[in-house]
């Protein structure tokens, strides 16, 4: 247990290091969700309240999009050089890199929605009238279930031709009922309609879900030629 | 000749009628060999010969279509705490340092602390100190930093695929007394090469292989004086 701890802490700070010394996936994740809010904030003039019904949908959307070329990216640098064939010729477990993959994708697309969510506050003019506390929740448990699917999708993805396509197709269609909880509850929240304890819950019961099932398979995704 | 030299006692490496496809090409067709330790095994042939399948499915990155390997009883999976691999590309992380990769290498393998990693850096000729990332080394300096990962968990067996390739002859000639060394010292080395000339003398046997099979083992570069350098 003490081997998979080390194993995962030390893949997650070489990412870090790596993606520091880049900055080729933040740069791009930031720019990108930038775009996104100043295209839709001049595209579109909603009062307040129309504001809280579409924001839900509008921001997770731009988040999703643009943790997709975070994905894309995680996989890309450990294909250079061949270098998780070093991995694979290992004995370190495959979930310690899988875990390590995700917590990595997790900090910045993290960091990304807590860069961007005041533009978003500001462009569209959002103010919560339910417990905005609970959006906390929400965005940590909707992050969870964007980055481990799509970890997992984007190692299935990585030795495709068309693997910047391959994933958006693998990840979108089953992210479906992560993004409809994230977005509805981030809805219920904003106006104050009611409460978002369900869609929580179901956020959470898809994170066990799916982050079981990954790492049950990952070791079968790593090891294929 | 497939079923070559098989050892009377129990032999490090034992392949079994090992045929890897990939599609409908066959890589390996039915290779059969027994390996024994401390030798240096040098595995020759022309390109697409099947020399670095052979190589990956020792090291247990392609899982053989049919037929069976065994490392010291084992799978090459479970076996892996004792093979080192250096492939053709160098398995290293460009935006790092020497250093910083095989402190990242040696958590894989459960090593803490950095003397073993300052070691082998050593053992290859380079400065542990060396801040530079890989991406910015000469070919010849990357070879030896790949070199030094293969060999950081000390492994009995170890598994070479064009450790020459693009890297002068001075430091080529480097890297074989390296490796006779280690093979002195006990360990297994089998090393995939198109500069045979620079193995002889140091190469226990020469593995030659054509179209996916081994067709001939012998103790000396030249074959029924039909082969040589560039083979």
């Amino acid at each position: 247990m003490s081997s998979i701890r080390s194993i995962t802490a030390a893949t997650l700070v070489k990412d870090i290091r790596l993606e520091w010394r880049s900055r080729d996936a933040i740069n791009s994740m930031l720019f990108f969700s930038l775009l996104v809010v100043v295209i839709f904030s001049f595209s579109f003039d909603p009062n307040a309240e129309e504001s809280r019904q579409i924001a839900g949908g509008l921001i997770w959307v731009a988040f999703l999009f643009a943790a997709v070329v975070a994905l894309n990216q995680t996989w890309a640098r450990e294909l250079r050089n061949q270098v998780l064939d070093a991995y694979r010729v290992s004995p370190a477990p495959a979930s310690a890199l899988f875990i390590a993959k995700a917590l990595g994708n997790f900090i910045l697309v993290s960091l990304l929605e807590a860069l961007m969510a005041p533009l978003f506050v500001i462009f569209y003019n959002l103010r919560a009238l339910g417990p905005a506390w609970q959006l906390i929740p929400v965005a940590i448990l909707g992050t969870w279930a964007l980055v481990v699917n799509g970890t997992f999708f984007a190692a299935m993805s990585i030795r495709t031709r068309s693997r910047e396509i391959m994933l958006p197709l693998l990840l979108f269609p089953i992210s479906i009922p992560a993004v409809q909880s994230m977005v509805e509850a981030t809805r219920v929240i904003l106006t104050g309609d009611a409460s978002a304890r369900f869609w929580i819950v179901l956020l959470l019961t898809y994170d066990v879900v799916f982050t079981t099932a990954c790492l049950a398979l990952f070791d079968t995704i790593l090891q294929a030629e | 000749m497939t079923d070559a030299n098989i050892s009377p006692s129990l032999p490090l490496i034992a392949v079994r009628r090992l045929i890897k496809q990939f599609g409908r090409f066959a890589a390996l067709r039915g290779v059969t060999a027994d390996f024994d330790a401390g030798k240096f095994h040098v595995i020759l042939g022309d390109n697409g010969a099947g020399k670095t399948t052979l190589l990956r499915a020792l090291a247990g990155l392609a899982h053989p279509t049919r037929g069976t390997i065994s490392i010291l009883g084992k799978n090459p999976q479970a076996a892996c705490r004792e093979i080192g691999y250096m492939a053709h590309s160098s398995l290293l992380y460009d935006e790092m340092s020497g250093m910083e990769n095989l402190r990242y290498f040696a958590r894989l393998y459960d090593i803490a602390g950095d003397e073993r990693c300052e070691y082998v850096i050593r053992s290859v000729a380079l400065d542990p100190k060396l801040s530079r990332p890989v991406g910015k080394y000469s070919q010849g300096m990357r070879q030896r930093i790949s070199l030094a990962r293969a060999i950081l968990h000390d492994p009995q067996i170890l598994l070479l695929d064009e450790p020459f390739s693009n890297v002068d002859i001075n430091s080529a000639r480097d890297i074989v007394s390296l490796l006779k060394a280690m093979r002195d010292s006990g360990k297994t080395i089998f090393l995939v090469t198109h500069q045979a000339s620079l193995l002889q003398g140091a190469g226990d046997e020469f593995i030659w292989m054509q179209t996916g099979q081994i067709v001939d083992r012998t103790s000396d570069l030249l074959r029924d004086g039909m082969r040589g350098e560039g083979t």
